[in-house]
């Protein structure tokens, strides 16, 4: 079979021709066309497509007038909403996933306690969207659970203090839902990673806990952690659902401006919806630039 | 070295103070639920919901989209994954970036670009007639599945020998298609059916996709629901959690039996 020769390392394979060996790996990329065809059409083209229509007015023409109308207050406060609960939720799942998978792994726990974990983490970081939102009026809502039993048996209004669930803080605490585990599942390999011999050759030369910690744990495990809160933050400044189905259109982020726009709630503007979606693939696509750029980092400090 | 009494004593209290934060909203959903009838606990809203035809038709639209989505992604991935490994390794890395590309790209802006693309202004309207749209769909959520399923098939395919196994089966006269369907498949098995599972999990509940190409699935039904309803979306909740618990666990346990097999043999 000609297109298996230039796997093996037989002599024929080297004194092939050269028509021949082009007709190999031509029948090689045919392998893998049908993929390459797909992901064309249904993730490349679409977006590059958007990115495009970014610079373009209704007529097709060049134009910056899209870029410039980012910078409308309306649709500057809402980048800066998203950009906060994103950045809130992804600092606080990575240091609370942390904890737990710490916990869980090096806390010197009952052997049930890590797999259980996990399998919960592999359910939680799927529990978004609009079921969640559900599960979070129910306990934070106005009439939730937990409103109601503060206000009980500890005088505690929630509400009166400030708090709302459709608020900044509400729906950072809903986002970490599916955060902490998903943190929880990223770091778990790094943690196990850490040896016992290093914090016995930490104790050994007489080093405290928090020599270990300062001058051993932290560094390895910072690349693995910065790079996993940057994926934490892509998660959160994409996801729709959740904020949509607790607060209907009314909170002024990203994603919702988005949905309206296409949706056509507001007034119908298709190009400015180029632009909010090119703002948004700008964000998450440097946040994952620096995860890959930060994982490719610890992989070679790991070998 | 073991933990000292101290750091076991944090490790519980984490544990414990985690456990709440993830135990308490589904606790609160769950008393939620029952509440519907004015004279205690009941089933009520359950039955409401699982009798409402609205429930039962975007439930069975949303299986069977993601049933299509798996059979779609894995004709896609498994082959690809297949030839990557044997042919092409060179071509590993941007594979793998593509295969990442739909955690970069939210899905909002992908659905976008879809409607721009495929709408009735676009060179090919697929979003013309419900049956063109359903296809977009499907090929939108395995684009959202790519990043789990290929990196299931790529690890269940670095774990057996590829090139013997293909080059045995070449010897044999096997031709690619058999070489696929008689040894590739078989020996994923495992790893296809973790991917499947979470694809599953991850079709059900989707909403942006099947909310902005306006088909009737799952996703929008809640969202509709919850919009309207005081005690069935916390019912809804507590099913979606099911649903995605079992998906899950399935995965669980599927990997599991290969974990054992695997021990089986050293």
């Amino acid at each position: 079979m000609s297109a298996s020769s230039e796997s093996m390392p037989t002599p024929t394979s080297r004194t092939a021709s050269p028509p021949s060996a082009a007709r190999a790996s031509l029948l090689s990329w045919l392998g893998v066309a049908p993929f390459l065809a797909f992901a064309l059409l249904f993730l490349i083209l679409p977006t590059v497509l958007l990115m495009a229509g970014a610079f373009q007015d209704a007529q097709g023409h060049f134009t910056l007038n899209n870029i410039v109308r980012l910078f409308d207050d309306n649709i500057v406060s809402a980048y800066k909403i998203s950009l906060e609960i994103s950045a809130a939720s992804a600092i606080l799942g990575t240091l609370l996933g942390l904890l737990l998978a710490l916990a869980a792994i090096r806390g010197g726990l009952p052997a049930w306690i890590r797999p259980t974990l996990t399998t919960f983490s592999g359910v939680a970081s799927n529990f978004a969207g609009i079921p969640l939102a559900f599960a979070f009026l129910s306990t934070l809502g106005r009439m939730g659970l937990v409103t109601m039993l503060l206000r009980k048996y500890l005088d505690v209004d929630l509400y009166a203090s400030g708090f709302s669930i459709l608020s900044f803080a509400g729906l950072t605490l809903t986002y970490l839902y599916f955060q902490i585990p998903l943190m929880v599942l990223i770091i778990a390999p790094a943690v196990e990673g850490l040896k016992d011999e290093w914090r016995e050759a930490c104790e050994s030369l007489g080093g405290s806990a928090l020599a270990y910690w300062r001058h051993i744990a932290l560094p390895v495990l910072w690349p693995s952690m910065v790079g996993a809160a940057l994926l934490l933050f892509a998660n959160a400044f994409g996801a729709v659902a959740t904020a949509y189905a607790l607060t209907g259109s009314s909170l002024n982020i990203v994603t919702i401006l988005l949905y309206a726009q296409i949706h056509g709630d507001v007034l119908h503007d298709q190009n400015l919806g180029y632009a909010l979606a090119l703002g948004m693939v700008l964000i998450t696509g440097s946040a994952n630039a620096g995860y890959i750029w930060l994982r490719k980092r610890s992989q070679r400090e790991a070998a | 070295m073991k933990p000292t009494a101290t750091s076991r004593l944090g490790a519980w209290i984490a544990i414990v103070l985690g456990s709440g934060y993830f135990l308490l909203p589904l606790i609160a959903t769950f008393e939620f639920s029952l509440k519907m009838k004015r004279d205690g606990y009941s089933f009520e809203a359950y039955k409401t919901v699982l009798t409402d035809p609205g429930f039962q038709a975007s439930f069975a639209y949303s299986a069977l989209l993601a049933l299509l989505t798996i059979l779609v992604g894995i004709v896609l991935v498994v082959p690809t994954a297949f030839w990557v490994q044997l042919k092409l390794p060179r071509l590993r890395p941007l594979i793998e970036f593509i295969t990442l590309l739909p955690l970069v790209i939210p899905a909002i802006v992908l659905v976008f670009g879809y409607l721009r693309l495929y709408g009735s202004g676009g060179w090919l309207p697929l979003t013309g007639n419900e049956r063109g749209t359903d296809l977009l769909l499907v090929f939108g959520y395995v684009t959202l599945a790519l990043p789990y399923l290929y990196r299931a098939v790529d690890t269940g395919l670095s774990a057996i020998d590829v090139r013997s196994l293909t080059e045995a089966a070449q010897s044999l006269g096997s031709g690619w298609f058999d070489i696929l369907r008689l040894v590739i498949f078989p020996n994923l098995k495992t790893a296809i059916l973790s991917g499947a599972f979470l694809t599953f999990a991850i079709v059900i509940g989707e909403f942006t996709l099947a909310s902005l190409l306006a088909r009737p699935a799952f996703g929008p039904y809640l969202q509709l629901i919850g919009a309207n309803r005081a005690y069935e979306p916390a019912a809804l909740a507590i099913i979606a959690f099911l649903v995605t618990w079992a998906a899950m666990g399935l995965m669980q346990v599927v990997s599991r039996n290969r974990a054992a097999l695997g021990a089986d043999e050293h």
